[in-house]
């Protein structure tokens, strides 16, 4: 009798392991399929059958008629649906890049705290992670923007810091700058400066490659724009002048006004994240094993080399991927924005438009499409730089 | 027997711990040199600063009077007053429920037992609840205690199956008490969902929440590690794009657009059921990132293994697979639990009255005109109390599974 080899025996068709994958990929499909057909199906026919109407963009060129408090470009109710869904999208924007930049610095300030050895400020920065980590964004910024920025006095008793800043339930009025004549020749001259820094960087990088001595490229970077940047400004005859606020009668008069609406989602957004990155920072700096330090201070490493070169790097890598997901958390979070009357891009597309023309699912599409490609985008960004910055393994 | 010398019993072998006198410590941690001691002046004074503002607007600004005014309002919305008896049983239930499954799991009156068992106790001893509200809160703590008595002379042979039976029981008479059956003029009428509100929605919706969107992302962080591309590929397309988007854009789409995909005639889902759906299927794709983390973590030998010793692909994820997986990334589920938690005051957006919600019309009420940072300061402090204790549990948890350790 000649012996089987097991290898050779092929189970039935209901036990092999190549059909039922394929049986069970084919079933996932129809069912997903199936589901989006239905729901499609209801919606097109829902849509004819009761309200008469069917998808289209053409009411985007239609005027819009209502205002929107704050804009970054020219805009009246006389404009289309399409620019005040630009003037949304610019606004948060707005928020999230300069939510970013802030909660980032004060996400590795209260992150450095934690790490003190000081007991009492390490403490406080545990306080200050814990307290806003467990409490709610949308909690926290209508108390900011009810309790706090509300509450502020009237303009005619506005708070006043070093007679130019002035706190009061309109808003924050700060000292602004108007750009003259010779502002865009000033720009011309700005803009030189980076590329002759930019140069000199390369320049010194790979002199820094050639000789293992690398010099300090992004301080040495920064020194010549600020130089260029500062011999312009005293050549150029003022190219921008500064406007401080002054209060007249019932009103601050002069620099710009930042709305109560626009600060209160701002510090919010900026209290709040930096707890996040705060712990992220902690993680990051942490991870680096005692070892690297010791082998740094060992070789002759100062305190400051060791930082920029051993453990900054190291501690980066662990850092960059969290990070970025606060980040788009913080983008993503702007859209509360809603809730204290900030016209972002939500509340200005999702409820505003909505409400005014009714088109549901071409709004939803728009913002949706615009919140994925904003997130999609920032995720590609920092994985760029993800990647300049990654171990080089063999 | 002695203990043979050289072993870790022995203490003339530990290495001499050093003593801290209270000045040891203050210089080492304090003032350990200049620019530590300037530090630690700044940080002192800052926090004087700090409490001396707190301190003077809760005992001199704050009026706190808006709080006893609406505490029924912030503890259950809407749901009608006559009717409130049945969330008392609901939570002398919990109580009885809770006590059941500590002698079940945990078999012993630890000191987290005690704690438990003292909240209905210390919450006796807020000021202007009522004689009826602290009895009722003494019953509570009463019924745990029976629960847990009851529960050792119960014929009881798998005690981990027992204790998911006794949970699964009590969702389900909990829903029922809270939603009604029968007519109007029974002796349990209906009371719609939308008028559940306060503590009591946001405490469901978390909870709710969390235990259907759990098993949801687990499927999905599967689907994605998934050997076959069409079911990798959908799960991928489902997370990221949920993931890309704002909760609060689902949660108007379930509001304004859920009702356009289901066909006519379809009766109307209630305003709460579709926040639900909205939270849920958000927070599915973050657990299954999260998942995916576990997943990835657990080492090729483990899977190859599995299949050595002859288990399915269906056994060995869920005896070898999933076990380990879950195990290592209990921290960031629970932080994820509690964002989700933290995410259900968005309902208050879409017209729900939720805790947050339920502040706004407390604030909005001529009645009480100017008291936002009074509502809104305890609001703040109950939602930090139950997110703190999610994340102190998990902590704990972490330790007791080892996590890191084997």
């Amino acid at each position: 009798m000649q012996e089987i080899h097991a290898s050779q025996v092929r189970p039935p068709f209901y036990r092999d392991e190549r059909v039922l994958g394929i049986f069970s990929q084919l079933l996932v499909v129809i069912i997903v399929v199936g589901l989006g057909l239905f729901f499609y199906n209801n919606m097109i026919t829902g849509l004819r059958e009761k309200h008469n109407i069917a998808i289209t963009f053409s009411f985007l060129t239609q005027t819009a008629g209502f205002d929107i408090g704050e804009s970054l470009i020219e805009y009246s109710r006389e404009r289309t649906y399409l620019r005040a869904f630009v003037v949304g999208l610019l606004n948060t924007f707005q928020v999230a890049v300069l939510g970013i930049i802030f909660a980032t610095a004060l996400g590795i300030f209260v992150g450095v705290m934690r790490l003190s050895t000081n007991f009492l400020v390490s403490k406080i920065a545990a306080v200050y992670i814990d307290i806003f980590r467990n409490i709610p964004l949308l909690v926290l910024l209508i108390f900011w923007a009810q309790g706090v920025f509300l509450k502020l006095p009237r303009v005619a008793d506005a708070i006043v810091l070093g007679d130019a800043v002035y706190l009061s339930n309109r808003g924050v009025a700060i000292p602004w700058g108007i750009p003259t004549e010779s502002w865009s020749t000033y720009l011309i001259i700005l803009g030189a400066g980076i590329v002759v820094g930019a140069g000199l960087a390369y320049f010194l990088r790979e002199q820094g490659k050639r000789t293992g001595r690398m010099p300090l490229v992004t301080l040495w970077f920064i020194v010549t724009v600020a130089a260029v940047g500062l011999i312009g400004w005293i050549v150029l005859p003022q190219p921008m002048t500064l406007d401080v606020p002054i209060l007249e009668g019932f009103n601050t008069q002069g620099g710009k006004i930042l709305s109560q609406q626009f600060m209160a989602l701002l510090s919010g957004l900026i209290i709040y994240t930096a707890a996040f990155i705060a712990e992220v920072v902690r993680a990051g700096i942490q991870s680096v094993s005692k070892g690297q330090r010791e082998a740094a201070t060992a070789l002759g490493l100062t305190a400051a080399q060791t930082l920029r070169l051993i453990i900054f790097p190291q501690a980066l890598r662990v850092i960059i991927p969290p990070l970025t997901s606060q980040y788009l958390n913080l983008t993503k979070n702007s859209s509360l924005a809603i809730a204290i009357g900030y016209p972002d891009l939500f509340a200005v597309a999702g409820n505003t438009i909505l409400n005014q023309t009714g088109r549901e699912i071409e709004m939803f599409t728009m913002i949706m499409g615009t919140y994925l490609s904003l997130s999609l985008l920032t995720s590609l960004l920092m994985n760029i730089y993800n990647r300049r910055i990654r171990l080089v393994e063999r | 027997m002695t203990t043979a010398a050289g072993t870790p019993t022995d203490r003339s072998v530990l290495p001499v711990t050093e003593r801290y006198t209270l000045l040891g410590w203050l210089r080492r941690n304090l003032f350990s040199d200049l620019f530590n001691s300037l530090l630690t002046l700044v940080a002192l004074a800052s926090i004087l600063i700090v409490a001396r503002l707190l301190l003077r607007w809760a005992f001199n600004t704050a009026e706190w009077g808006v709080i006893p005014a609406n505490f029924n309002l912030i503890m259950r919305g809407q749901y009608p007053a006559i009717e409130a008896w049945r969330l008392w049983l609901v939570i002398y239930l919990l109580g009885t429920v809770v006590g059941i499954v500590w002698r079940l799991i945990v078999g012993q009156f630890n000191t987290t037992a005690r704690v438990l068992v003292a909240i209905p106790l210390v919450l006796m001893l807020i000021p202007f609840f009522s004689m009826g509200t602290r009895l009722y809160l003494l019953i509570t703590a009463v019924a745990s205690f029976a629960g847990y008595f009851i529960a050792g002379y119960l014929p009881i042979l798998h005690r981990g199956r027992a204790a998911v039976y006794f949970v699964i029981a009590y969702l389900v008479v909990m829903l029922i008490l809270l939603r009604g059956v029968g007519a109007e003029d029974g002796s349990l009428p209906p009371v719609q969902p939308i008028l559940w509100g306060g503590l009591l929605l946001s405490l469901l919706l978390a909870f709710f929440g969390i235990t259907l969107s759990f098993p949801l992302g687990v499927l999905l962080a599967l689907g994605r590690q998934s050997r076959l591309p069409a079911i990798r590929v959908i799960s991928v397309i489902y997370i990221e794009f949920i993931r890309g988007v704002p909760l609060i854009s689902l949660l108007f789409m379930g509001q304004i657009m859920l009702q356009l995909f289901l066909p006519d005639g379809f009766p109307l889902v209630d305003r709460v059921l579709r926040a639900l759906v909205a939270i849920t299927l958000f927070s599915a794709a973050y657990t299954a990132e999260n998942v995916r983390g576990g997943l990835q973590s657990i080492p090729r030998g483990q899977y190859e293994a599995a299949q050595a010793v002859g288990l399915s692909t269906y056994q060995s994820t869920i005896h070898i697979i999933l076990p380990q997986a879950l195990r290592a990334v209990i921290p960031v589920l629970v932080g994820q639990f509690i964002s989700l938690f933290k995410d259900t005051t968005l309902v208050a957006l879409v017209g729900i009255f939720d805790l947050l919600g339920i502040a706004r019309t407390i604030i909005a009420n001529p009645d009480w005109l100017g008291t936002q940072q009074e509502v809104f300061a305890v609001i703040a402090v109950l939602f930090w109390i139950f997110s703190y204790t999610m994340s102190f549990a998990s902590r704990r948890l972490e330790r007791r599974l080892g996590v890191g350790q084997r």
